[in-house]
């Protein structure tokens, strides 16, 4: 029996951009770690991303990449997985990204539920441009941009997941990498479209959420199988709890058969 | 025998059936062994507007934009006074129409078309189910001289699906109008020479489609958006069977990047859409160039800017296709001259991207993507088309954006072994790491550029027909008519010489210059208000100083007849439809 491969070997060696301390580097471990366990060939493994902090990460993981532009990563990804169903496909990126200005692909990929996994790393701000508020920021948090806070109710990516379809809805934190790592784990078998937020804080702009690591706190129950019980649990929950959430008992329907053609037969029957 | 061709329109309310009988016509006439383009102009309503079907039947496959129409049947006159520009009639025409559906419009009277009044409406109502449509295409088949056996096979076919009574209920009014017109002493199509033999009935949106899967793509994605959707609906159609997958994306920039994702996993992928569509792939255009990675993207066009005519045609978005994105961004941009081109130009456009790893765009629109023509089937080229890729890797060794002499590396697809790498908008060094170095910058910009320009694109990049002092350079869906012009002017005895574009980018810019030669007058013509092409040209370096535009915006069609009036004017300089300085 073949030894599992280790998490190094899911590393490039490429040093990242991020801050000393940014949470960032957890999800790193988690990802590398998921990917190790389940022994997944890296060459069958692409990680796609936006732009942003953690829009970097895929030069990091020694899998095939592509980084592409703001908001766009999960279209990117539908396109991929539609066109190469046999790989394994991972998206990432950050709440600017994900739930701003690629907002409407995040609901449109819950709803057409292809197998990808989607990790969203959560440290409600925008790193890259010098901090500002996402849309995930509580509306009284003052930036340059926005001195008064935003003022604007915070986006609730899980129970938005929840309402748009996904079937696979988990939180993790990027303190905890072996928990996530297995969220991670679970996503990737989930067969259908897998979202898991991630708690990632921000040392240099939010330096408050540092104190996550004190705050999170892991679901004691399984997993919701039913929509309705997700709500509640969500709509009761304080943001901070990780775990799988929710997970649909059946995943994806198989699309149905198609018949076969050629363009011989297409050229038919253009005839008159 | 000199070629034959003649015009007719069918105008209708909504439900009317104009187009059904324009339909039915034109395969009547290519079942006969004649050639003809059906266009359609519709009102603004979604469903049950007022609508033109305008035919043109042939013994030839030429279909430049109608001057005169021989023949008009209003099944109704509601709503007809929109379509009076696009229908030119005279002294020369005949006007058939239904008394009970009101009087004819003075602006028809006005023409001193010779009119005839047909019972259309009394005569369907002896028929069960009848349609006055029916009776009208029995009467127009008599007039004009369509086989009786091929009009009625055309009606069977279309209207099959509908099922036996409604077959039937067509059949008997298709035979109640052809008896009830006194048969013309000389029915036109009668004189001309049939040629029966396999014919295609197509659509330049299809014939886009056609050329895309001969190419291989199979994966495509898009946004509805007239006049866009039919040629998507046709790949949905069409795909599948292939083995290839069709996406319905949220949006147009959802739609370009799911392009870019498939092709990155190394399956031919395509997108279409129109001017406000394209507007919003412009960043996906942008990052498809940077991480080299190829798509191919149709633009049908309609009239702009903004949400400006949906429904009809203007070649407004040339300057969009060649320059949209931020940063130097060159890409292929392609333009077929009509329906049959629309097939090789998209078969190599597909082909063209997938070799140089590039975006390719063709710029097709409105009115040729729309029509449907009855031609000879358009044979399947032999085009280079297989994309560089790397099959193995020495470990950690892998450049993807490698500096090769042509300018193109070999992409490694997931699933090779070794080869894994990161695509990136980001600017990039040869190994695909981010770099703001400024030489690699500069490595990169250039390599990007030069692999299309190094590229031997042979003899496709125009079309040239004739030669002379007289050069009339145009792209795209204006051709037939300045094709149409230039032949006029030869037989006045003026040498002149067509020249088409079919690439417009990279320019050919010394075979252009050597196409052009030693012309005294050159004239560029396009369907749009600002001049695209004649200023890109201009700036290209490919024409010479004294070259005149003659641009005039959409959507009436620029027709032979005006590029003669404007040609043999003596001062073309006062004339408002004219830019040279926009």
């Amino acid at each position: 029996m073949m030894t599992k491969p280790r998490a190094k070997a899911y590393k490039s060696g490429i040093k990242p951009v991020w801050c000393p301390g940014c949470g960032h580097y957890g999800v790193l471990a988690a990802i590398t770690k998921a990917l190790a366990w389940l022994a997944l060939p890296p060459q069958e493994v692409a990680l796609l991303s936006g732009i942003g902090c953690s829009s970097r990460i895929p030069a990091y993981v020694n899998a095939y990449g592509f980084h592409g532009i703001h908001g766009r990563a999960l279209p990117l990804a539908t396109g991929l997985k539609a066109a190469r169903p046999e790989l394994t496909v991972l998206v990432a990126g950050g709440d600017g990204d994900g739930y701003s200005i690629g907002g409407n692909h995040f609901l449109h990929a819950c709803r057409r539920n292809l197998d990808l996994t989607y990790i969203v790393m959560d440290n409600r701000v925008y790193g890259m441009t010098k901090g500002q508020a996402s849309p995930t920021t509580r509306p009284d948090w003052p930036s340059k941009l926005t001195p008064h806070g935003t003022g604007i109710n915070p986006f609730q990516p899980l129970a938005i997941a929840l309402a748009a379809g996904a079937g696979f809805i988990a939180r993790g934190y990027s303190g905890d990498p072996n928990q996530l790592a297995q969220l991670i784990v679970e996503g990737i078998g989930f067969p259908g479209f897998a979202f898991i937020e991630v708690l990632s804080p921000c040392r240099t702009f939010r330096p408050d959420q540092l104190q996550w690591k004190h705050q999170v706190h892991p679901q004691h129950e399984a997993p919701a199988e039913a929509a309705q019980e997700a709500a509640l649990r969500l709509f009761a929950d304080d943001g901070l709890t990780t775990g799988i959430i929710y997970r649909h008992p059946e995943g994806r329907h198989p699309p149905p058969a198609q018949a076969q053609s050629s363009l011989a037969r297409i050229e038919a029957e253009l005839q008159l | 025998m000199t070629a034959q061709r003649l015009s007719l329109a069918i105008a209708g309310s909504g439900g009317s059936g104009a187009i059904t009988t324009g339909d039915v016509l034109l395969a009547a006439a290519g079942r006969q062994g004649f050639y003809g383009q059906l266009s359609r102009s519709v009102g603004p309503q979604i469903r049950g507007g007022e609508s033109v079907a305008m035919l043109i039947l042939s013994d030839y496959p030429s279909f430049y934009p109608t001057e005169r129409f021989a023949l008009l049947l209003a099944l109704d006159w509601h709503g007809f006074e929109r379509f009076l520009d696009e229908l030119p009639l005279d002294a020369h025409s005949t006007v058939l129409s239904d008394p009970r559906t009101g009087s004819v419009p003075e602006a028809v009277l006005n023409t001193g078309a010779t009119l005839i009044e047909a019972p259309l409406m009394d005569l369907a109502a002896t028929i069960t189910g009848g349609r006055s449509n029916m009776v009208g295409a029995g009467l127009i088949a008599r007039q004009l001289g369509i086989d009786y056996d091929a009009v009625q096979q055309a009606v069977a076919q279309h209207l099959t699906a509908k099922g036996a009574k409604v077959v039937d209920a067509a059949l008997q009014c298709l035979q109640t109008g052809w008896d009830a017109l006194t048969p013309p002493k000389a029915p036109r199509l009668a004189h001309w020479q049939a040629e029966r033999g396999i014919r295609w009935s197509i659509t330049g949106n299809e014939a886009c489609g056609l050329g895309a899967l001969r190419a291989g793509v199979r994966f495509v994605a898009g946004y509805p958006i007239t006049p866009a959707s039919d040629l998507l609906e046709w790949l949905a159609a069409h795909l599948e069977g292939l083995g290839g997958t069709l996406i319905q994306a949220e949006d147009e920039l959802a739609a370009i990047n799911m392009t870019i994702g498939a092709s990155f996993g190394g399956t031919p992928a395509l997108t279409a859409t129109s001017g406000p569509g394209l507007s919003l792939m412009v960043e996906g255009i942008g990052l498809a160039i940077a991480s080299e990675t190829p798509i191919t993207l149709i633009d049908v066009t309609r009239g702009g800017p903004s949400t400006g005519i949906p429904t009809k045609s203007e070649q407004t978005d040339l300057n969009l296709a060649l320059y949209g994105a931020h940063g130097d961004a060159p890409r292929l941009v392609l333009a077929p001259f009509d329906i049959q081109d629309a097939v090789f130009t998209t078969h190599w456009a597909v082909c063209l991207a997938e070799q140089l790893q590039s975006v390719a765009i063709v710029v097709s629109d409105q009115q040729l993507g729309q029509s449907k023509v009855v031609i000879d089937p358009v044979s399947a080229q032999t085009l280079p088309c297989t994309r560089r890729v790397a099959e193995r890797c020495d470990p950690g060794a892998y450049q993807r954006y490698a500096l090769t002499p042509d300018g193109v590396s070999p992409m490694s697809l997931p699933g090779t072994e070794g080869c894994m790498y990161t695509a990136d908008g980001l600017e990039h060094d040869s190994s695909a790491l981010p770099s703001s170095r400024a030489q690699d910058h500069a490595a990169q910009l250039k390599k990007r550029l030069l692999k299309l320009l190094r590229y031997d694109y042979g003899d496709a990049w125009s079309e040239i027909i004739g030669s002379g002092d007289l050069v009339l350079v145009t792209w795209g869906s204006c051709s037939a008519a300045v094709k149409e012009a230039a032949e006029r002017l030869r037989q006045q005895g003026q040498a002149t010489r067509y020249l088409g574009l079919r690439l417009l980018a990279p320019l050919r810019v010394e075979a252009c210059r050597a196409a052009i030669g030693a012309a005294q007058r050159v004239l560029v013509i396009e369907q749009n208000a600002g001049a695209q092409a004649y200023h890109y040209l201009r700036g290209q370096g490919a024409l010479p100083e004294f070259s005149e535009s003659y641009a005039r915006p959409g959507p009436s069609p620029i027709r032979a007849a005006d590029l003669l009036a404007y040609l043999t004017q003596e001062s073309s300089h006062d004339d408002q439809t004219q830019s040279k300085g926009v």
